[in-house]
């Protein structure tokens, strides 16, 4: 994999960002972020709110364009493809805070309607691809019910099922689990956990400092649109800069 | 002078026949506009939208009873021999496309955009997020005013009588110019519109229901 602006990257890096800035008007939300992902790596990416973290997780998967820089994903160059982004789609699944599960379908439909609609997957291969998704998540058994009929911690498995059946190279997480109360945090933690050990590339944007000592193989901390520091997951035990200090501090 | 009678009743039934008539053309071939001008108006392209735009702006900012002269004496004029049910159906059209597409607009965009963002990170063309993720969402949301609309329009066939269209209202003015007894020819008018309108809303009233049932 090729970066325009630096020349090579490592072998294995399946996500690249180099030198991205992104502003929304006159604020300046990313300044020059650079990451590098390797394939079956889980990242933490830490930081306060308006640090950044979620719009880089955005750009990754080209739902926010960027003024600079380049994002290079499972070899597609981001900021290049244009209109259609379907091809980067295939291989990134992201997960958001508010679940948005599609409310008119059941469980089930909502798991298989993709591969059904994007890889043209015939209805009965569709429907074994839920089961197992879903079983990976543990809720093969509510595959009939309505969104709404589920629990917060329950929608969000299931957007992470859904996410899944597509087979991505890469997923992301945008604070999944913000909206849920700590014991629904929980389970959806576990699932997450669960697919960090099956060696699924990760990128996890998250406020569970826990969850990033215990699952994270990096930590990234970003401040004011920069990787302020980063390093593996005991750096937070053992924070270099003031900034992330004060986040831990004010976490804990 | 003839009393009014049982002729004179047949004469409204065949009045009222028209005004079906005349509300379902319009009905029909204006939705299909009408979902075009929905799409226009929410695309990608501002050019599209913009025109689209001035489109809704134009047709809702005339009367339909000026359409109606325009799409029939004005076509008459210009030398296209146009019958008035065909000069009143061009009118309806138009005026259903541009409010019912501004109706369906509405409902489109109260599907929230997480939504639209869901289905576009799971790889789904635009066809597909429009088929089977928004429209499922969005029909549901459209059918009170949907409804409401399309007894608005089966009232607004009346304003055919201004091009000579004889459809219920025009019948039973002609009705009451022979018999000159308006108080029942006009009671038996407002009772077939009523007996039209009735069947809609209940319907209207039963697709709620049964798309609730839904989920």
């Amino acid at each position: 994999m090729l970066s325009a602006e630096t020349g090579t990257t490592t072998p294995g890096t399946i996500v690249s960002l180099r030198g991205v800035h992104k502003s929304f008007g006159d604020v300046e939300v990313l300044r020059g972020l650079d990451l590098d992902v390797r394939m079956g790596e889980v990242i933490a990416l830490l930081g306060r709110s308006g640090s950044g973290k979620s719009t880089a997780l955005r750009c990754i998967n080209g739902l926010e364009k960027i003024q600079r820089g380049t994002i290079t994903v499972c070899g597609h160059e981001v900021a290049r493809m244009g209109r259609d982004l379907r091809p980067l789609r295939k291989d990134v699944g992201i997960v958001f805070q508010s679940y948005n599960l599609f409310p008119h379908l059941t469980v089930e439909q909502n798991v298989t309607i993709s591969p059904k609609l994007v890889k043209g997957v015939d209805a009965k291969t569709a429907s074994l691809l839920a089961a197992d998704t879903l079983a990976r998540v543990g809720l093969l058994d509510k595959r009939d019910a309505y969104p709404e009929q589920l629990s917060g911690g329950q929608q969000q498995r299931v957007a992470i099922a859904r996410a899944l059946a597509m087979e991505p190279k890469v997923m992301l997480f945008d604070e999944v689990t913000s909206a849920l109360d700590p014991e629904l945090t929980g389970e959806v933690l576990r699932a997450m956990e669960r697919l960090a050990r099956d060696g699924m590339t990760m990128i996890v944007v998250t406020h569970e400092v826990a969850f990033a000592r215990k699952v994270a193989d990096r930590v990234v901390f970003m401040y004011r649109g920069q990787i302020r520091e980063t390093g593996p997951a005991s750096l937070l035990d053992t924070p270099q800069t003031d900034e992330l200090k004060q986040f831990l501090e004010h976490d804990l | 002078m003839p009393e009014f009678g049982p002729n004179q009743f047949v004469f409204l039934l065949h009045g009222a026949v028209w005004t079906i008539a005349l509300s379902v053309l319009s009905l029909v071939i204006g939705a299909v506009f009408a979902f075009v001008v929905a799409l226009c108006r929410i695309s990608g392209s501002r050019t599209v939208r913009a025109i689209s735009a001035i489109y809704v702006q134009a047709i809702q900012g005339t009367p339909l009873m000026v359409l109606m002269l325009i799409s029939y004496f004005g076509l008459n004029i210009l030398g296209v021999d146009v019958p008035a049910l065909v000069g009143a159906t061009i009118a309806m059209t138009l005026y259903v496309s541009a409010f019912l597409g501004e109706v369906w607009r509405g409902s489109l965009l109260s599907i929230p955009r997480t939504q639209w963002e869901a289905s576009e990170c799971l790889g789904h063309s635009r066809a597909a997020r429009m088929r089977h993720i928004i429209l499922p969402q969005a029909v549901k949301i459209s059918i009170p005013p949907t409804v409401t609309f399309m007894v608005q329009i089966v009232k607004n066939t009346s304003l055919a009588s201004i091009i000579g269209f004889v459809e219920l209202t025009q019948a039973g003015k002609l009705v009451n110019n022979s018999t000159f007894q308006p108080f029942v020819c006009f009671l038996c008018v407002a009772a077939l519109y009523f007996a039209v309108c009735y069947p809609i809303s209940l319907w209207g009233r039963h697709l709620e229901k049964q798309y609730n049932v839904v989920r």
